[in-house]
């Protein structure tokens, strides 16, 4: 293995710096410290917290996960304390076992619930960025009806944006007919950066049963097999706008996390891995410079945006 | 949790679809109620299957053939390895009975006959109540009568007391001071309206099995909790059934 020295690894999000571009993805690492016990997460460029809402949710019904060829579907439906306990006692126990910084995602089901709770972050000093969930398939009524109209899309980010104190980062859904579209929308409202993707809808059924697997019939697909799909996206997004994009969608190695930076990410996120293997965040930081070494590259600055 | 590499030692079959997969000796320590996660080839999530015996560092886990994952299991031989997130979730407390009463329902019953050998060790001998559809369900009966005094229930009578489980509760009338109970969500919610005076085994799907992705989690009287991290033990009294 090459020394992690040897190699420039840092990356500039929002005038933060990462100490590495890998971020574990919101909903696949909890509030970071359930993973304390698993590995020292201090090597984590940062951390995408469980998506966060005004009040508590318990979230959808089981089952809420199943299995799929080369992934999986999830209906979890952003259960969490809500934005004041997530702030009082869930980053409490993170600020324990993390010295770095972390990304707020946050969700909602109308305009003033988004803009509450971000306006509630500006306070948290852990917190450097918020990642805006317009995508969540999983919520009624809200999430990703945000996210696949450009009009909508823009009137939160504007009204999120009139509040925070913090850089907001868009987190868009692949579920929509042009992803460029979306992403010149939200920067144009003002969005700081662009995370993408969230999961693709989808459904699987019991055969015996006739009925959905999923108790709400249909969820968000993720895992290795989006990662082609993801790729095509981030890279049509980083040819559509400006600001930083971070890209996520099937990583499950160093290989594909540095593709994934050719295609334009500035950082990346890990995030059904680490439900399928609890140190693969960990073990992608380890092996990103023997991939660099390979490519005879000493600053991964240097291979952002850099497919030909 | 540790992330180990499991050896298949033994994967014999004990009725048409059921099979208990024993592994080689390993460095563990697992409480009654507690569970390993196995990482079947060519599947992304793993499968949760609770500790059925651990006896000199052997494991031994349980499982009937239901989907593709458990087919692939069934297949597999000794010296066959298997990737294995263990000594996940909390186990049973048992401090908590002097008399215990250990209550199963059909295959989810399996965790009960370790949490049986660890209550003899301590020198108690537990009462069962078994509860089945059928006789042909009970497949490890005869396990279990090796380390507990068990009564049976089955739904249509051909073995034991005719009827559900909590009217054999009551048929039989156990001199117990607290239960211990494991099966489907049905029988566990019957048995908890019944009493709440015990420790409840749920079972969920599941994703990650460590607490990560909320894929699992139950609603209580102390919040929504998760079946991987936060259980799968739970007091009786704290579930929420839907």
């Amino acid at each position: 293995m090459n020394n992690l020295k040897d190699f420039n690894l840092k990356v500039n999000l929002f005038g933060y710096e990462l100490k590495n571009p890998v971020i574990p993805a919101s909903g696949t690492f909890g509030f970071g410290y359930e993973f304390a016990d698993v590995y020292d997460i201090n090597c984590l460029g940062s951390i995408s917290l469980k998506g966060t809402t005004l009040n508590e949710r318990y979230g959808n019904p089981l089952p809420r996960v199943a299995e799929c060829p080369v992934g999986m579907l999830n209906s979890i439906g952003l259960q969490n304390k809500g934005v004041d306990k997530v702030i009082s006692e869930e980053i409490e126990k993170l600020k324990k076992v993390y010295d770095g910084k972390v990304i707020a995602n946050v969700g909602g089901h109308s305009v003033d619930e988004y803009v509450e709770v971000v306006r509630r972050f500006n306070a948290c000093d852990k917190v450097f960025a918020i990642e805006l969930n317009i995508s969540c398939p999983n919520v009624k009524g809200g999430g990703m009806a945000f996210g696949t109209n450009p009009s909508v899309a823009e009137n939160l980010v504007k009204a999120v944006k009139a509040v925070s104190q913090k850089p907001i980062m868009v987190k868009l859904s692949p579920n929509v007919t042009s992803i460029s579209e979306m992403a010149k929308a939200v920067e144009g409202a003002g969005a700081d950066g662009i995370s993408l993707i969230n999961t693709l809808v989808g459904m699987r059924i019991d055969l015996a049963t006739r009925k959905p697997i999923l108790a709400v019939g249909s969820g968000g697909y993720s895992g290795r097999g989006v990662f082609p799909v993801a790729l095509k996206m981030v890279n049509d997004v980083y040819k559509a706008v400006s600001v930083p994009v971070v890209g996520m969608g099937g990583i499950t190695s160093a290989r594909e996390a540095v593709e994934m930076m050719m295609a334009g990410a500035t950082a990346v996120m890990v995030g059904t891995e680490n439900l399928v293997n609890p140190y693969a965040s960990q073990q992608i930081i380890n092996d990103l410079p023997t991939v660099l070494d390979e490519l005879n590259v000493k600053d991964i600055n240097e291979i952002i945006g850099s497919v030909k | 949790m540790k992330n180990q590499i499991l050896t298949v030692k033994d994967n014999k079959q004990i009725s048409d679809d059921v099979f208990v997969m024993k592994f080689e000796k390993e460095e563990n320590e697992y409480k009654a109620g507690q569970f390993v996660e196995l990482k079947v080839d060519g599947f992304t999530l793993r499968r949760p299957f609770g500790v059925y015996d651990f006896e000199k560092g052997e494991l031994s886990l349980l499982y009937k053939v239901v989907g593709q994952g458990t087919a692939k299991m069934a297949t597999m031989k000794r010296g066959e390895k298997i990737d294995a997130l263990t000594e996940l979730g909390n186990g049973f407390n048992v401090d908590k009975a002097k008399k215990p009463l250990l209550i199963g329902g059909g295959l989810g019953a399996a965790p009960l006959y370790y949490l049986a050998k660890t209550f003899k060790e301590k020198g108690i001998k537990a009462e069962m109540l078994l509860g089945a559809r059928t006789q042909s369900d009970l497949v490890f009966l005869n396990d279990f009568k090796n380390v507990a005094d068990v009564k049976v229930a089955t739904d249509d009578g051909t073995s034991g007391f005719k009827g559900n489980v909590v009217e054999a509760l009551k048929h039989y009338d156990f001199d117990c001071d607290f239960y211990y109970a494991c099966g489907s969500l049905a029988m566990l919610k019957r048995v908890a309206s019944y009493s709440t005076n015990g420790e409840i085994s749920m079972e969920a799907r599941m994703a990650c099995g460590f607490g990560a992705c909320m894929g699992c989690s139950i609603m209580t009287t102390d919040g929504a909790k998760r079946v991987c991290k936060d259980g799968p033990v739970f007091y009786a009294k704290e579930i929420i059934f839907e």
